[in-house]
């Protein structure tokens, strides 16, 4: 059975000069512990199509289904959101950064040191639980964010160009890091992004939308040779470029 | 050699730092030398300008005789309570404001034609409704700055980066714990900023009160001692002034540096 239902979703943004249509008939499917990719030109709602999946907006048409339950605004499901930057609040320390989502749904304070302990050794940073974020590196920040999101124990992470603001080397690290995590919890992700490689070294899957108004272009499936391997071994792999020039043409036919 | 290039930048910060308290130092004495100098020469008349002779003895006076203190402290209580209680009603309006998007549009325009409104000229009506007293001087000192930290300090709620919100949002925070984990804290430096205009503000309102009612304060003095033509009174008393509001200013920078230094 689906884990994750999207059913038809519309959306459309209304100001006083025009009604914009932004998704249109979005439809598909995501198994447990899948990892999929949305990639399309800008402008293809991609950022609303995950806010969303979030429950952060209600769309105008359609319905979320997470476990075959309708999801509601009232009532959004546990979802993990990674944002372009980390978005870690500066005047809060590391350790603080990391509870902030167990605080707000009020479990107890001792449960959440072991918690942070463990996760801060898990993302490779041990002893920085008292350091401010200012202390660390754009490649750290967002691999505190990323233990701030697994902290609560999401359902669904959804990761909207998280690796977009860094440097390149720290990109490809932090691709293998996050891909590794996720899999060793067995999280399902989608995963929004404008780099087609990143979409195919990542993901098991890759959705292809077309803009104005958003919908569904193409699905992808990645060979099963290349879901194997780390981020960084499949940009190495030799069918890696046959994959993405059939992406990279079906993009560029968007216009 | 990188460091003997160090040392000589930091002897030359050194040296600037000098010529710049020298020179400060320079202005003051200059001051107060012309101001005497001139008065007993007879260039300003004396009688209306005084000297700082004639100031200090005036305070040595007012300090032997314990008058000064409790006239400085009536006003520095009121100057207090007034600017506190105008940055805290002022940034809980923000809050109000924040919180319902549908009385902040109902609001604008008042809040427009309110914040340009010479506060002061209310006057009389604070004193007429809350008697001459110092309720109506502390009132003064908090409205005259109540209007402008709202303001700020709303637009500066609005101004937080909405993907803070967001992060909140997704792990299902209520709004009353997005304004407290996000909103406030985000909003702090700002709020210090806004003190550092509060405190001047309301100077302005309590000596401006204290000119309307007031029996007691610096104010009170000023006054007095212009009706008495007593101007060794009136200028110490605007010594003494700017003395305590330069005071204030200080400890709400030393504040101030303290939570930004938090903050980033």
């Amino acid at each position: 059975m689906a884990f994750l239902t999207v059913e038809h979703i519309g959306h459309s943004y209304f100001s006083t000069t025009q009604a914009k249509e932004v998704l249109r008939d979005i439809d598909f499917t995501v198994h447990e512990g899948e990892f999929v990719s949305l990639i399309g030109p800008s402008g293809c709602g991609k950022t609303t199509l995950l806010s969303i999946i979030a429950g952060l907006v209600t769309p105008t048409e359609g319905n979320i289904y997470v476990h075959g339950e309708k999801m509601t605004v009232q009532q959004p499901p546990l979802i993990g959101y990674m944002l372009q930057q980390d978005y870690l609040f500066p005047w809060k320390t590391i350790a603080e950064n990391i509870t902030i989502g167990l605080n707000m749904m009020e479990h107890s304070k001792k449960a959440h040191k072991v918690t942070v302990n463990a996760l801060l050794k898990e993302i490779g940073l041990p002893h920085v639980g008292n350091h401010y974020p200012r202390e660390l590196s754009g490649g750290m920040r967002q691999r505190v964010a990323l233990a701030r999101t697994l902290a609560v124990n999401p359902k669904i992470l959804l990761l909207d160009e998280p690796f977009s603001a860094l440097d390149y080397q720290s990109k490809l690290k932090l691709e293998d890091f996050v891909g590794a995590t996720l899999k060793n919890h067995q999280k399902t992700a989608i995963l929004v992004t404008h780099d087609i490689g990143e979409a195919i070294a990542m993901s098991e899957r890759v959705i292809l939308l077309s803009a104005n108004p958003g919908t569904i272009h193409r699905i992808f499936d990645i060979p099963k040779e290349l879901r194997q391997l780390s981020p960084f071994e499949v940009r190495q792999h030799a069918m890696y470029t046959s994959v993405f020039q059939m992406i990279w043409k079906e993009l560029e036919s968007l216009g | 050699m990188a460091n003997q290039t160090w040392q000589q930048f930091m002897q030359a910060r050194k040296k600037e730092k000098r010529m710049v308290r020298f020179y400060q130092l320079t202005i003051l004495l200059l001051f107060f030398i012309g101001w005497e100098v001139l008065s007993r020469l007879g260039w300003i008349d004396p009688l209306l300008f005084s000297s700082p002779t004639k100031v200090w003895q005036t305070l040595h006076d007012k300090i032997v005789d314990g008058s000064l203190l409790l006239h400085v402290n009536v006003t520095l209580i009121e100057t207090v309570i007034g600017f506190l209680a105008g940055t805290f009603i002022g940034t809980l309006l923000a809050t109000l404001l924040w919180w319902s998007s549908l009385l902040s549009k109902v609001l604008d325009p008042y809040l427009v034609i309110l914040n340009a409104m010479p506060k002061v000229a209310l006057g009389p009506i604070l004193i007429v409704a809350l008697g001459p007293g110092y309720f109506s001087i502390i009132a003064m000192g908090a409205l005259i700055s109540i209007i402008i930290t709202t303001i700020v300090v709303y637009t500066a709620f609005k101004g937080v980066d909405p993907n803070y919100s967001k992060v909140l949002q997704t792990f299902g925070a209520t709004r009353w714990q997005v304004f407290r984990e996000v909103i406030l804290p985000a909003s702090f430096p700002t709020i210090i900023s806004t003190l550092k205009v509060n405190v001047g503000l309301s100077w302005v309102g309590v000596i401006v009160g204290e000119f309307l009612v007031a029996s007691k304060g610096l104010g009170y003095l000023i006054i007095y001692g212009f009706q008495v033509f007593n101007f060794n009174l009136v200028l110490m008393s605007l010594l003494i002034i700017a003395f305590f509001a330069t005071l204030m200013y200080q400890v709400v920078e030393l504040v101030e540096r303290r939570i930004v230094k938090q903050n980033d």
